[in-house]
């Protein structure tokens, strides 16, 4: 009805309006289409040497110099470069997604920055531990700066939570490889701080004319909000995106518990003191075996009964996973529109969308869509499947590492868990003596 | 006397552990050098299909960029320099002159400027626009289609994920060679 109103009104003006009339003056150039060029990729390539540096930098800090007010001081510059200056883009974290995406999509071009985003931190972790958490990450530094009060988190709470990062980084692979959504960037709870403030090329874009409209929150207030709680939170229980969401600490995780050199609490024997053990803020330091002589052959039953179960359970896992893969397949845009046009030709929903409208007008057959979403959610059915096994497995192997019984005779810093931030070192007085035999020149 | 205990032990210990090393270093090297090899084809930016565009609105509204870094461009040899454009009136507008009751556009973007009469010129100020479409829209439907929406890529910092890309309906984002940054509209 209103495009037939509008119809009729064009008719009438059109009466009155020379279309396609007389040509153009002579003395008239036509002006050109501006086509302005894209950013220099310069400061790509920096970031990736800025990256490198600070790493290098953070594992001479945390492993030689054993420094914690360096590592500090890395902390505030990478705070303000990767962060404030960067404006949070490119991270590591994100490009797991581009990552996933290039390995499932063959059309999908991986910019060589990414790439070295996602590698390098992944193999200096697996050489050095995780500095890249220490002291290079904007994300780790923004939690690490505001930490006043660490509180300690039950050892048991504390390891279910350390569940999160596997599964958000399973769901993250999930939707990146169907190309459903980056739900990684859509989700950062940091990003939105990092853009409150105009500078480096965030700041550059948007001050146009003068004005700083950084201020209107407008959309972005939820996601503000978000990280608003995280930082509260991480005030009290340091890192908690770092320890329990973050699904870049999964592969670090991994790549730190078979790295070549590590982070140790004190280079010299440990003697017991106990000093260190309520040093680390993220609880990462292990205590030794209350027993001196653990038989190895302790809890061999429930060690077998696990491994045992371990195929069982991740055939449940995946059989669960593929009964929420239609939950998750709802994000995936094509298939969200095959349902659209299923309920609204079903008489289900009143009214259309606009990508309902832009698809019928296309006339394309719906067969051909429903083929397309169907084709999706058998790949989201796999993937489903893949993601509760993996779940699966992740809790399996988390519960066989408690049955396996070691001995451990000293404090030492967790392989995985052990950000290398060095808060750990002056607590130990054998560090405090080394360091005082280092001033005295022995 | 209890290190000699040890040795063998952890030697073991640390023989597995290089290995598992060795192969995750493969594994990462497998992964990113693949992609890496595709990678020198070129850095890709994001861009708008003008054909698949529809105007909707979203550019204005969804970018990261207060004001969108989608603007207005305008296809001159496609234009008709219309004394009544549709993409600068307003269908209701109660007269054909330049007062702001008569333009479609929001912040009065457009600048209407006479050739030769009945023939008008119409340029668009990127620094005014917001990129909702609205002259679009006006000039697709009734006119032309010389303007068009694109993304504008002095101001674009090429998200990862564009937000808009993810919220357009008609699927008309697509990411682009960095080097042949635009679609541009041509006369046929």
């Amino acid at each position: 009805m209103r495009r037939l109103i509008q119809f009729l009104i064009v008719l009438t003006v059109s009466a009155s309006v020379a279309f396609a009339a007389a040509k153009l003056p002579t003395w008239y150039n036509l002006p050109e289409t501006t086509t302005p060029a894209p950013q220099s990729d310069i400061f790509e390539y920096i970031d990736v040497a800025v990256l490198a540096a600070a790493m290098a930098l953070a594992a001479y800090l945390a492993l030689k110099r054993r420094s914690r007010r360096g590592l500090l001081a890395l902390t505030i510059f990478s705070l303000l470069y990767f962060g404030f200056w960067r404006g949070g883009c490119v991270c590591p974290v994100g490009s797991i997604q581009n990552v996933t995406l290039g390995l499932f999509d063959s059309g999908y071009v991986v910019p060589a920055t990414v790439i070295a985003f996602f590698a390098l931190p992944l193999l200096f972790t697996l050489f050095f531990g995780r500095v890249f958490c220490a002291a290079v990450c904007p994300l780790g530094a923004i939690q690490d700066v505001v930490l006043v009060k660490p509180l300690k988190v039950p050892t048991w709470l504390a390891h279910a939570l350390g569940l999160g990062p596997y599964v958000y980084l399973g769901l993250a692979v999930l939707m990146a490889a169907t190309g459903s959504a980056f739900i990684i960037c859509r989700l950062d709870p940091f990003v939105g701080f990092f853009r409150l403030v105009p500078l480096g090329k965030w700041g550059q874009a948007i001050i146009q004319d003068g004005s700083w409209p950084g201020w209107d929150l407008g959309g972005r207030f939820n996601l503000l909000a978000l990280g608003a709680c995280v930082l509260l939170v991480s005030a009290f229980i340091g890192r908690v995106y770092c320890r329990f969401v973050c699904p870049y600490g999964a592969l670090l995780r991994i790549m730190s518990r078979f790295s070549r050199w590590r982070v140790s609490i004190t280079p010299d024997e440990c003697i017991q003191c106990r000093l260190c053990e309520d040093a680390c803020p993220f609880g990462a330091i292990n205590k030794p075996t209350r027993r001196k002589n653990v038989s190895r052959s302790e809890g061999k039953g429930r060690l077998a009964a696990l491994i045992l179960l371990l195929p069982v359970m991740v055939a449940v896992g995946g059989w669960l996973g593929g009964r929420v893969s239609p939950a998750l397949s709802g994000r995936n845009p094509t298939i969200r529109l095959a349902q659209r046009i299923r309920d609204e030709d079903a008489g289900k929903v009143k009214g259309t969308t606009d990508a309902a409208e832009v698809f019928r007008e296309s006339r394309r057959p719906v067969v051909e869509l429903y083929e397309e979403a169907s084709g999706i959610r058998r790949e989201f059915l796999l993937g489903g499947r893949l993601l509760g096994a993996f779940i699966a497995l992740v809790v399996m192997l988390k519960m066989i590492r408690f049955s396996i019984r070691r001995r451990r005779d000293d404090y030492e810093a967790d392989r995985a868990d052990c950000l290398a931030c060095g808060r750990c070192f002056a607590h130990c007085p054998r560090e405090q003596a080394r360091l005082k035999r280092i001033r005295e020149g022995k | 006397m209890s290190e000699q205990k040890e040795q063998p032990d952890l030697t073991r210990r640390d023989f597995i552990r290089s290995g598992v090393r060795g192969a995750l270093l493969a594994g990462v090297g497998a992964a990113t050098g693949g992609l890496l090899a595709r990678s020198r084809s070129g850095d890709t930016v994001w861009q708008i299909d003008p054909e698949k565009c529809i105007a909707c609105g979203n550019c204005a509204t969804y970018c990261v960029l207060k004001p969108s870094a989608v603007k207005c461009v305008h296809a001159f040899g496609l234009c008709e320099y219309c004394e009544k454009c549709f993409g600068y009136f307003d269908l209701d507008a109660p007269d054909v002159e330049t007062g702001a009751e008569n333009q479609l556009c929001p912040t009065g973007a457009i600048k209407r400027r006479l050739v030769r009469e009945p023939q008008y010129e119409y340029k668009i100020d990127e620094q005014l626009c917001i990129g909702c479409g609205k002259c679009v829209a006006g000039c697709g439907q009734f006119g032309m289609g010389a303007l068009f929406l694109q993304v504008r890529h002095d101001l674009c910092i090429n998200c990862n994920e564009c937000a808009i890309a993810a919220a357009c309906p008609a699927d008309a984002f697509r990411r682009v060679p960095a080097d042949k940054p635009y679609l541009l509209k041509k006369k046929q």
